[in-house]
């Protein structure tokens, strides 16, 4: 740009946003309502509006340095295509892998109850960020009611114990089925429709179970919620005292009892299934469903005019995925012991939504680590609790505004004949040049 | 007497469903110049019921007494503020990602309607609000113990409603303006080939639609008196329903879905359960999407390679 005319445009914008950004803060803000009179606060839209406008120009400014230019250069090339496709030649880090592995096996050890509880809370919602990347990152569904499922997985341990006997183990092995068959039967209709459509329905399917889980009062117990039974290991209880007839853990294996011991057994289980979905969705990825999943993310068109089955290949993400969420499901209400609808509000589904945004969509290591950052740093800062939906919504705009493919890239396994090794470096590199 | 509970649930129904067609319009005409569901559009909703509070409170202090005065200028303030807010939001967190992948402007609408939310709650509490009654009183049909009525502020709702549409209507039919929505409609790249500045067109439509929406948002607050800031997320799920029932993207169809909908909710509530009744309209929404998902009045969209 013409370096003259930089600052006549600089003031016309400052001046611009200023307004602008006066009228919009300025009545929410700026006028607080106490009852049928307003409180003036107006000093507050005044700062607001400063910061927007000095933010605002200084951005401006950072664009017109050679580093902005590069930036902006760099945006406009590579917003397209955020994939890097593998060589072939990767070794699998299996020291690292390892250690975390262990790391993780260990942590009870090292950590004390309350931060036990808290790494429970974010192994759950790992679990439920993988769920939700198989839907929303790798098959491109965007599925805003993915709570329902986590709901039918906590629901079918709570009634399921109150009205069947069902326990911890029961309902974790029916809890995949349940919440898939649940999927299968909302998706089906839908997915044969324009991809916006999806997202709408699944908004109003999870306020659906949410809405029916508060009023059906005789069944689910309404607001008051249900209670959960205790996990067994083996028929073992965690109690100080077994019921009648049953031994507790501690005197089973002659320790001395703790309370822990319950939240020991939850997390080692709960970390078990994450790793072992982590390992499941990491082979999906890179077997043929995977693939066409990931193919009809990008060109539905072009997948259906080359003979893909659409609607199964959807349908078989969208159940994966809900499945993964009933397990989620079944883990919280055990940690808990008393589930009731307040936990499964559309908050929750935004939240899980920007673990997935956040890490990346359809990087497993993005969302792990996402869902990680999300669900400790809220622990660590509650003073600033007020402001954390606030600060989810920015970050969710951001992203999308600055990086709309994640901030882990991508990376996507390259496939070639075994039998002939000498031909993968040429293949690679057309790959890449591509 | 049945005739009189069916008449009452008739003139609540309508009333609500003008209510649904105004928020409905933002949705259908966002979807079609830029084929896009507006997630934020139902908060928008919810913050033009803030605006219209505060502004009636400040009108309040200055001495403003006149009921019909106040009524217009709540309106006229609440739609231009609200406009600008749908103007701001489309500049900021959509206008970027034109282009991009399919799945990130939606995405950024939950962040907007996630930010909107937070905000409202963050600056004015999390308690419930409330506005003064300004219009009491109802026109009775019937005896003292089976009547139906129609209140006044449910006349002032259907006023109001006709003439928010008409304007709309005039707006789009005849103005170069709306010819050039609906030639962005139609084609969004031919338009700018022959010289439509199909961005203004777009943003155009987002106040347009947000200022449509602030009209329902005001006349609600002034019906019902109470409102807080989570408000926006049934209604706009309602709205989207409503839009979809009548054929998305169709403008007369949004209306159409608004009344029909509101009307069988109303029905739902009276002779089925009030507790099920948003289960109902969800409910709804799927079932029309399995069976006509071009609504009422739309055509099935044919997609071209």
């Amino acid at each position: 740009m013409d370096n003259a005319k930089i600052p006549a445009k600089l003031l016309k914008e400052a001046v611009f946003t200023f307004v602008l950004s006066l009228i919009v803060f300025g009545p929410i803000s700026g006028l607080v309502l106490t009852g049928f009179t307003v409180e003036n606060k107006l000093a507050r839209p005044l700062i607001i509006a400063s910061v927007v406008t000095i933010g605002r120009v200084l951005f401006t400014l950072f664009l017109e340095t050679s580093l902005g230019r590069r930036l902006i250069a760099r945006m406009a090339g590579t917003a397209g295509s955020g994939v890097t496709v593998e060589s072939g030649n990767e070794r699998f880090p299996y020291a690292a892998v390892a250690i975390a592995f262990a790391v993780g096996l260990a942590f009870p050890l090292m950590a004390d109850e309350y931060w036990l509880g808290v790494a429970i809370l974010a192994l759950i919602y790992v679990l439920l960020g993988l769920g939700l990347n198989i839907v929303v990152g790798l098959a491109g569904l965007l599925d805003l009611g993915f709570v329902a499922f986590y709901a039918v997985g906590a629901y079918l341990l709570a009634l399921g114990a109150q009205y069947l006997g069902l326990g911890f183990w029961g309902a974790l092995a029916l809890a995949p089925l349940i919440a898939a068959f649940c999927g299968m039967v909302l998706a089906f209709p839908v997915l044969r429709m324009h991809g916006d459509y999806l997202a709408i329905v699944t908004l109003g399917f999870g306020e659906i179970i949410r809405l029916v889980l508060n009023n059906w009062l005789d069944f689910t117990g309404g607001p008051n919620g249900a209670a959960v039974p205790a996990p067994t290991f083996l028929g073992l209880e965690f109690t100080r005292t077994a019921r009648q007839g049953g031994t507790p853990f501690h005197e089973f294996f002659g320790i001395s009892y703790s309370a822990d011991y319950k939240f020991w057994f939850i997390y080692l289980v709960l970390f078990l299934v994450v790793a072992a979905v982590i390992y499941v969705v990491n082979r999906l990825k890179s077997m043929p469903i995977g693939r066409l999943w990931e193919a009809l993310r990008e060109d539905e068109i072009a997948c259906r005019s080359l003979g893909v089955n659409h609607v199964a290949t959807k349908l078989s993400a969208f159940m994966l995925g809900a499945s993964t969420g009933g397990v989620a499901g079944v883990f919280f209400a055990v940690h808990q012991g008393f589930v009731n609808p307040t936990s499964f509000t559309f908050f929750e589904s935004a939240l899980i939504l920007a673990i997935v945004v956040l890490g990346g969509l359809g990087s497993t290591l993005g969302v792990v680590m996402a869902a990680l950052v999300l669900t400790i740093l809220p622990e660590v800062l509650r003073d600033f609790a007020e402001y954390r939906v606030l600060v989810f919504g920015i970050l969710m705009v951001v992203m999308m505004v600055w990086r709309p493919r994640g901030l882990v890239r991508i990376k996507r396994p390259a496939f070639f004949p075994s039998s002939a090794p000498a031909a993968v470096p040429a293949l690679a590199a057309a790959e890449a040049a591509q | 007497m049945d005739f009189y509970i069916l008449a009452q649930q008739l003139v609540n129904g309508i009333t609500l469903g003008s209510i649904y067609g105004l928020i409905a319009v933002g949705y259908t005409m966002v979807y079609g110049v830029i084929r896009m569901i507006n997630f934020a559009h139902g908060d928008v909703y919810m913050v033009s019921a803030y605006v219209a509070a505060i502004t009636l409170a400040v009108l309040h202090s200055f001495g403003v007494d006149s009921v019909p005065f106040a009524i217009i200028s709540v309106l006229v303030v609440t739609c231009f503020i609200t406009g600008v807010y749908g103007w701001t939001i489309e500049r900021v967190a959509y206008r970027p990602l034109r282009g991009s992948t399919k799945l990130a402007p939606l995405i950024s609408a939950i962040g907007i309607s996630l930010m909107l939310q937070s905000y409202v709650q963050v600056a004015q509490g999390a308690r419930d609000q409330g506005v003064p009654v300004l219009v009491s009183g109802a026109l009775r049909l019937g005896t003292d113990k089976d009547f139906a009525q129609i209140t006044y502020m449910q006349l002032v709702i259907l006023v109001a409603s006709f003439v928010a549409m008409a304007i709309l209507t005039y707006l789009i039919s005849y103005t170069t303006l709306g010819r050039q929505c609906r030639a962005t409609q139609q084609n969004r790249h031919i338009s700018a080939v022959l010289g439509v500045n199909t961005d203004r067109i777009i943003s155009s439509v987002f106040v347009i639609g947000a200022a449509t929406a602030a009209v329902g948002g005001v006349l609600v607050t002034f019906n019902y008196g109470s409102f807080n800031f989570f408000i926006g997320f049934v209604m706009g799920i309602k709205a989207f329903t409503a839009a979809v029932l009548g054929g998305i993207g169709s403008l007369p169809g949004a209306i159409l879905g608004g009344l029909v909908l509101g009307l069988t909710e109303a029905l739902f509530a009276g002779y089925v359960s009030t507790d099920y009744k948003d289960v109902f309209a969800f409910a709804l929404l799927i079932v029309i999407l399995f069976f006509r998902p071009y609504g009422l009045l739309g055509r099935p969209e044919i997609q071209k390679v």
